[in-house]
């Protein structure tokens, strides 16, 4: 039932969604005040009796299984159980969540006001909540939200908050703690802080996995956490985080709980309130550091309109459909369940496999505006031409197109009924009009001024690196939103990618290359381990289906009007395939021997500055870091490059010859990819 | 690894062979002197100990007392009465002839099963529906010349094709006959069987011994595709005691005798064996042996391997037996513990020296009733951890209370509750106890009359921890009177569309709470997947306290109105709850033995052998052919072939046998417990093999590991 929603992608066109109500609608017809204290009586788990926060936390820190690690730990450290136990309950103090009605109350208020003013509307679909209702009283319930903006956690109990459901313990990052104020309030509406890094802390994570598993197995509340573990700055999905979801299983799998229902909720936001700070973190323009002050002056977001939200509550999972016949459950009846063990090997790919089928269920349920549309034409034909900008009819006329592409591809489209298609594409220009640029009928990216970024000064006063930084945060602002539509169109887009790059027909070949493609991309987009025949399956069967190519036992082939689809797809990788060749150059030019971890983006990006001022490269997007970062990482996960240990602690050993032919077959100069694919 | 193939171990082998040969001194019989054989032989029929014909509660033609399709004695059963009350008729036991007003309503209620929906069974046999006897002329001419009594009527063959397996006694009712036995032997001493198995052998027919036939795990089932001669032997009328020793507190018995005899006879003499499985009116000493049977007061007696001293078993090779009837040895692996969960594959034990007890002084009920079953299941575990646990501590759950409810007798003294009146307003409005979550322990204590008391105050003190109330020696009584009549609920309930099971298992004291929550919605989950249209009853009790764990019983029944094939249904939810019950960390099996046939899937079995492998080494006896496996009755009439006497042997050391045994070969072959991974070589092949037939290990580089354990019985 519920597991074949994550599992079935057959036919995506075949796909029913749940209508939308928008929630801001009564708020703006009713007493914001009745409302924030208003009665609130949602309904348990079974009848849990609901938990006070301290009881909650004598009763974690009663456990056997962080008695057994206190024990180890005092054993091998030569401290007292005593000392240790206090250890163990000042992490708690410093983690636990403090809920309060009082502050939800206040929140409820403060922002029924305050989204009132940035949003349009924020639509929930309503059987998903009525869904969550249900799962809410027979089993634990986990919410997995996607993570683009700090509103999320605060929109998912708000959201909670009015339809009258258990209120979410939230696992949040300890950045918040930075904001002394916001941070308690946070904590007070139900979030708890993780360190963001605890390494070998056996005893931070006995705690922390025991303060979890005691709200899932006596169902106390809903327990919230990104799957993605951070805040996507490219709206792309991120590569799930397994540590957490790891632990929310466990009660399951161990059989303390009979059942687990997780719920992946998927919410987009037309427009995103950080929209270009994340851009200038992804330039390294240093992100500032939460604090209260730089979120009050952030008050100037409030007077800008940030059009529409739309929250989607997936289908539940449960836990134990998917776990069936992957996971042995008798494993765990061999050691006390109270001694933390690793997990073993089939329940490692298990949850990863889970995690990764979860976040292709949010994606899948993610609302794709317009202007997502409207950003991947303008960006492509930017990288294109030369010439400034396209007219208004042509980029009407290609963005209906790729409307129907997307689609027929299953795409999440909002697109308004019964509006003329001109006047959907310019209202969603000027809900954007930081990012573009009307002129003489012709549309075009706003690049020539940095007035969305920093404070205005004369252009004439910026250095040529400056200036391109500037064009990039526009770039990768708008790239953002493309981003939002890469989940349509990654598995085509690496089957037109593998065409154009092997440049053969010959369907194995052609599979090679997807195969290798992805494998590289995998830290880049979400790509399922494992389910490469899958993927490549499904490409083939919505290419076929939009009749891009004909495919025959031996071969794929463009047909006559697919040009233009595969045209587009290709090109929507491109910034990607380039930016993996630029940084393997640079890995093979110019690291030196000494190359660090730490160093490697600062450096990455010097470089890439270089290519592009030096016309030797023409997508900007390559100045990511976040896509540095990817490229990195499948380096080093391919064993092109690897990090050292021990006294060179943290340097970057590179494959030069590796690194080099990778780059080659990116390039698709490489004539025998078997060779390279055979390497990895 | 290990095969006598292989080269390199012969040096093993030799001092494996080596320290065969005196382990099999301890037990071997003198190659020609039968005086080992027991005191009495079969014409020391009127021996005083000798339970006169009178006495006996199994005759030869069971029939003409029991249902041939149901459970029990043919006059006692519930039924509804003209004026649609539940009642329950005859005269032997304590609900014998009362009225019991809540039973119509709770089986509405629970089942949704009314009165108008019936399901009525086929009243008579039909002996036509029985497949005609394939008779070995030979061995019944044989047979006959030993005066030893046998029949093929159809009566006498039905009777002796089943346990009471749900799937068998449904197929019963509706008249549908699968394979049977052709013909029934009843001897009547340990002789009367050496002369069968030995004819059995010498004309190749296949045995299948026979108790009380209140077996659960479908042990006696005839194999469908069993082609030769199958003969079931009937050890009902080998029921004697033979001797009581009062020194050494022990009694030889022979094993046909049911319990019910076994106690009286005993308590004759002032001593019982305090052996009481639910079934003891009916299963047998024999069977107890045979299924590792476990009785409800194991905890002052023991389980029936705590009971046994000796067992004498014929074998296609000869007569088993120690040569002492010690306490306790120090001779390699205890034979005892193959012989004991053989479940009839590897020979008929014909009789046994038990451990007796004087009869207690005082016995005492008792009942607790605590606010949820958490907090019992707590108590429970306090009451094992302190030792103290009285002779019998039972924990139902809240659906199985208010089933015990529902059962309730009209007036009588002993039957009045503690619900009722106020002492149900106490505990209900005065104490809080939420009439839908609370549950019950029933408590049987036994003793000296003062012991009994200090004991009974020193657990109800640690009941009262967990927020326990004592609740009166009534409530307790009928708990235990229950479990012997509840058997004929079953009964009823098939006649109004409601089929339904026990099943039980044995679990860590840290999973108790989890196995019964996730088991029971398990069946409520899988129910519903299934298509059954009503909610089922999915009920549990902890039924035994160990040391370490705790013996957990599930019963599980459903409505069966709209499914076209419930016995399926059913099998396929009992399959998935016992897949659970692994999953959660519990065994296949705390007594009735294991599950076996096709409604175990390809992948429980495999489950089921890895589970049972376990026990297995923990046994850390491997031994020929030793397979309770399923309907490895037909290797066991192969086995009846060989003739030459047993010779015991461990020809190599236990680490041997553990490779052997966790190859993935074998954990796949769906053999509980593995000796053979394969089928096991045809029977020519054995008997005109060298010598020792079976027992022999195969010549040549036979599948490996598989037989490395098959060979440790060697000439
Ligand atoms: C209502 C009910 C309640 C039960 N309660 C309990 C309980 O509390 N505890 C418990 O342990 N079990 C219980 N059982 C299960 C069953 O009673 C036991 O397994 C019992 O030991 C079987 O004995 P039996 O004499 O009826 O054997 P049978 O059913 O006749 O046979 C069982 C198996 O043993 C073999 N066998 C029988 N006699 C011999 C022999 N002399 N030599 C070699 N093999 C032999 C048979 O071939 C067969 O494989 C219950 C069953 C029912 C129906």
């Amino acid at each position: 039932m519920a597991s074949k929603a994550v599992y079935s992608h057959r036919d995506p066109l075949l796909k029913k969604r749940d209508d939308f109500e928008d929630i801001l609608e009564e708020r703006r017809n009713s007493s914001d005040l009745r409302y924030a204290l208003r009665c609130y009586t949602p309904v348990l788990y079974r009848g849990a009796t609901p938990c006070k926060s301290s009881a909650l936390k004598s009763m974690a820190l009663q456990a056997d299984q962080i008695h057994y690690v206190i024990k180890q730990v005092s054993k091998e450290t030569g401290r007292t159980t005593e000392e240790v136990e206090e250890e163990a309950s000042a992490i708690l103090e410093e983690m636990a969540h403090h809920l309060q009605l009082s502050t939800v109350r206040f929140f409820a208020f403060a922002l029924s006001k305050i989204f009132k003013t940035l949003f349009k509307s924020i639509c929930v679909n309503e059987e998903g909540i009525q869904r969550l209702q249900q799962a809410i009283q027979e089993h634990p319930v986990v919410l997995l939200p996607s993570h683009r903006s700090y509103m999320d956690f605060l929109l998912m109990s708000y959201i909670l908050y009015t339809y009258d459901l258990a209120l979410p313990v939230i696992a949040a990052g300890m950045d918040f703690m930075g904001m002394k104020f916001v941070g308690e309030m946070l904590r007070m509406s139900g979030a708890f802080f993780l360190r963001r890094s605890f390494g070998g802390d056996r005893l931070y994570w006995a705690v922390f996995s025991e303060y979890v598993k005691t709200i899932i197995r006596n169902g106390f509340a809903p327990v919230e956490f990104f799957l993605e573990g951070t805040r996507s700055r490219t709206s792309k999905s991120l590569t799930p985080k397994l540590g957490l979801l790891n632990i929310v299983m466990d009660p399951f799998l161990k059989g303390e709980v009979f059942d687990i229902t997780v719920v992946p909720v998927s919410i987009s936001y037309e427009r995103i309130l950080e929209e270009t700070l994340y851009a200038r973190e992804l330039l390294g323009v240093p992100k500032p550091k939460e604090s209260t002050s730089a979120l009050f002056k952030a008050r100037k977001v409030l007077s800008e309109d940030y059009g529409s939200i739309h929250v989607y509550f997936g289908q539940p999972v449960s836990v134990r459909s998917i776990a069936e016949g992957r996971v042995d459950r008798c494993q765990f009846s061999l050691v006390p369940r109270h001694i933390p063990k690793r997990p073993n090997e089939d329940v490692q790919s298990f949850v990863n496999d889970a995690a990764y089928r979860l976040v292709r269920a949010q994606e899948e349920n993610m609302v794709l505006k317009p202007w997502v549309l409207l950003a991947s034409v303008l960006l492509q034909n930017q990288a294109a031409v030369q010439e400034p900008g396209i007219a208004l009819d042509e980029l009407t006329e290609k963005v209906l197109w790729l409307r129907h592409l997307s689609q027929q591809y299953g795409a999440f489209l909002h697109w308004p009924d019964h509006t003329p298609p001109s006047e959907v594409v310019s209202s969603s220009l000027s809900l954007h009009r930081g990012l573009v640029r009307i002129s003489e009928g012709r549309v075009q990216l706003a690049l020539a001024q940095g007035t969305q970024a920093g404070p205005v000064e004369q252009p004439s006063s910026f250095t040529p690196e400056e200036e391109l930084l500037n064009q990039a945060v526009v770039v990768l602002s708008c790239a953002s939103y493309r981003n939002q539509a890469l989940h349509v169109f990654v598995r085509p887009a690496l089957v037109a990618t593998a065409m154009h790059t092997s440049s053969s027909n010959n369907k194995q070949e052609i599979f090679n290359t997807f195969n290798f493609l992805r494998n590289i991309f995998s830290n880049e987009f979400i790509l399922c381990p494992g389910a490469t025949v899958q993927d490549f399956e499904e490409a083939c069967y919505l290419l076929v289906k939009t009749g891009a190519v004909q495919v025959t036992q031996q071969e794929v082939v463009v047909t006559e009007r697919g040009q233009r689809t595969v045209a587009f797809l290709t090109a929507m990788l491109e910034p990607f395939l380039q930016g993996y060749q630029v940084v393997c150059r640079f890995l093979c030019q110019e690291a030196a021997e000494t190359l660090t971890e730490k160093h490697f983006i600062p450096l990455v990006r010097k470089f890439i500055l270089k290519q592009i001022l030096a016309g030797r490269l023409r997508h900007v997007e390559a100045l990511s870091s976040d896509l540095q970062k990817n490229a990195l990482a499948a380096l080093l996960r391919l064993g092109a490059v690897r990090k050292m240990n021990g006294e060179e602690q943290g340097t970057l050993k590179v494959s030069k010859v590796m690194v080099n032919s990778l780059e080659d077959t990116l390039g698709g100069k490489l004539p025998s990819l078997k060779a390279i694919v055979a390497r990895l | 690894m290990a095969s006598n193939s292989s080269g390199g171990s012969s040096d093993r082998q030799r001092i494996a062979k080596q320290r065969l040969r005196i382990i099999a001194g301890h037990l071997q019989r003198p190659a020609d002197d039968d005086s080992a054989v027991g005191a009495a032989e079969c014409t020391a029929q009127g021996s005083k100990t000798d339970a006169s014909s009178e006495e006996r509660t199994v005759p030869r033609r069971r029939h003409e007392i029991m249902k041939w399709n149901g459970w029990g004695y043919s006059d006692s059963k519930f039924v509804y009465n003209k004026k649609g009350q539940a009642e329950f008729t005859g005269k032997r036991y304590r609900l014998s002839g009362m009225i019991i007003p809540g039973l119509k309503d709770w089986m509405e209620n629970t089942f949704g099963a009314t009165l108008q929906h019936k399901t009525p069974a086929t009243p008579i046999l039909n002996s036509s529906a029985v497949q005609a006897p394939t008779l070995n002329e030979v061995f019944v001419e044989e047979l006959k010349s030993t005066h030893i009594p046998f029949s093929h009527d159809a009566e006498d063959r039905v009777f002796r094709a089943h346990g009471h397996c749900l799937h068998e006694i449904f197929a019963l009712r509706e008249g549908k006959i699968g394979r049977v036995p052709d013909l029934v032997v009843w001897p009547s001493c340990h002789s009367d069987v050496e002369k069968i198995v030995e004819l059995a052998c010498k004309h190749n027919v296949c045995l299948i011994p026979y108790g009380g036939g209140t077996s659960v795990s479908s042990a006696l089932e005839c194999p469908p595709e069993e082609t030769r001669s199958i003969v079931s032997l009937d050890t009902s009328q080998m029921n004697r005691i033979l001797w009581i020793d009062e020194k050494n507190l022990t009694a030889h018995v022979e094993a046909g005798i049911v319990g019910q005899d076994l106690e009286r006879l005993l308590n004759e003499s002032g001593y019982c064996t305090g052996h009481e499985p639910d079934s003891m009116e009916f299963s047998s000493l024999g069977g107890w042996v045979a299924t590792r049977a476990s009785g409800m007061k194991k905890n002052i007696y023991g389980n029936i391997e705590d009971l046994v001293i000796h067992i004498k078993m014929v074998t296609p090779q000869g007569v088993i037996e120690k040569s002492c009837q010690c306490p306790r040895m120090s001779t390699g692996p205890d034979v005892h513990h193959f012989i004991m969960g053989s479940e009839g594959t590897l020979g008929v034990v014909t009789e046994v020296t038990l451990k007796i007890r004087p009869v207690p002084e005082y016995q005492k009920y008792g009942s607790v009733v605590f606010p949820n079953f958490e907090q019992g299941v707590a108590c429970l575990r306090e009451v094992a951890k302190q030792r103290c646990a009285p002779a019998s501590i039972r924990l139902m759950d809240n659906e199985q209370f208010k089933f015990g409810h529902a059962l309730k007798p009209q007036v009588s003294s002993i039957f009045t509750s503690f619900l009722d009146g106020l002492k149900k307003l106490y505990i209900t409005k005065f104490k809080g106890f939420d009439p839908n979550r609370l549950c019950v322990a029933t408590l049987l204590f036994e003793g000296d009359r003062e012991k009994v008391l200090q004991h009974e105050k020193q657990v109800y003190t640690i009941a009262a921890k967990f927020g326990g109330l004592a609740a009166g020696e009534d409530n307790g009584q009928r708990g235990y009177m229950l479990t012997f009549v509840i058997a004929y609920l079953r009964d009823l309930g098939m006649d109004y569309y409601v089929i339904g099971e026990s099943f039980e298992t044995s679990v860590p004291w840290d999973r108790v709470l989890d196995i019964c929550r996730n088991v029971k919605a398990r069946i409520v989950r899988e129910c519903k997947e299934k298509g059954v249209q009503f909610p089922p009853l999915s009920t549990c009790r902890v039924t035994q306290t160990y040391d370490a764990g705790a013996c957990v019983y599930f019963y599980f029944a459903f409505n069966y109105r709209g499914l076209s094939d419930p016995i399926h249904v059913y099998e396929e939810v009992e399959h998935a709850a016992r897949e659970e019950i692994l999953a959660n960390g519990g065994s296949l099996s705390h007594h009735h033995g294991a599950p076996t046939g096709s409604r175990l899937s390809q992948r429980a079995r495999r489950v089921q052998a890895r589970c049972s492998i376990s026990w297995w080494t923990a046994g850390e006896v491997a031994a020929p052919g030793l397979v309770p496996q399923p309907h490895s009755l037909r290797r066991f009439g192969r086995r009846l072939r060989a003739k030459a006497p047993l010779r015991l042997g461990w020809p190599r050391p236990p680490a041997g046998a553990e490779a052997g045994v966790r190859t993935p070969s074998r954990v796949r072959s769906g053999a509980p417990v593995c000796t053979m991974g394969q089928e096991p070589p045809a029977p020519v092949a054995q008997s005109e093999g060298a010598g020792d037939g079976l027992l022999q290990p195969p010549a040549g580089p036979s599948s490996g590991n598989t037989h490395s354990l098959m060979s440790l019985i060697v000439c």
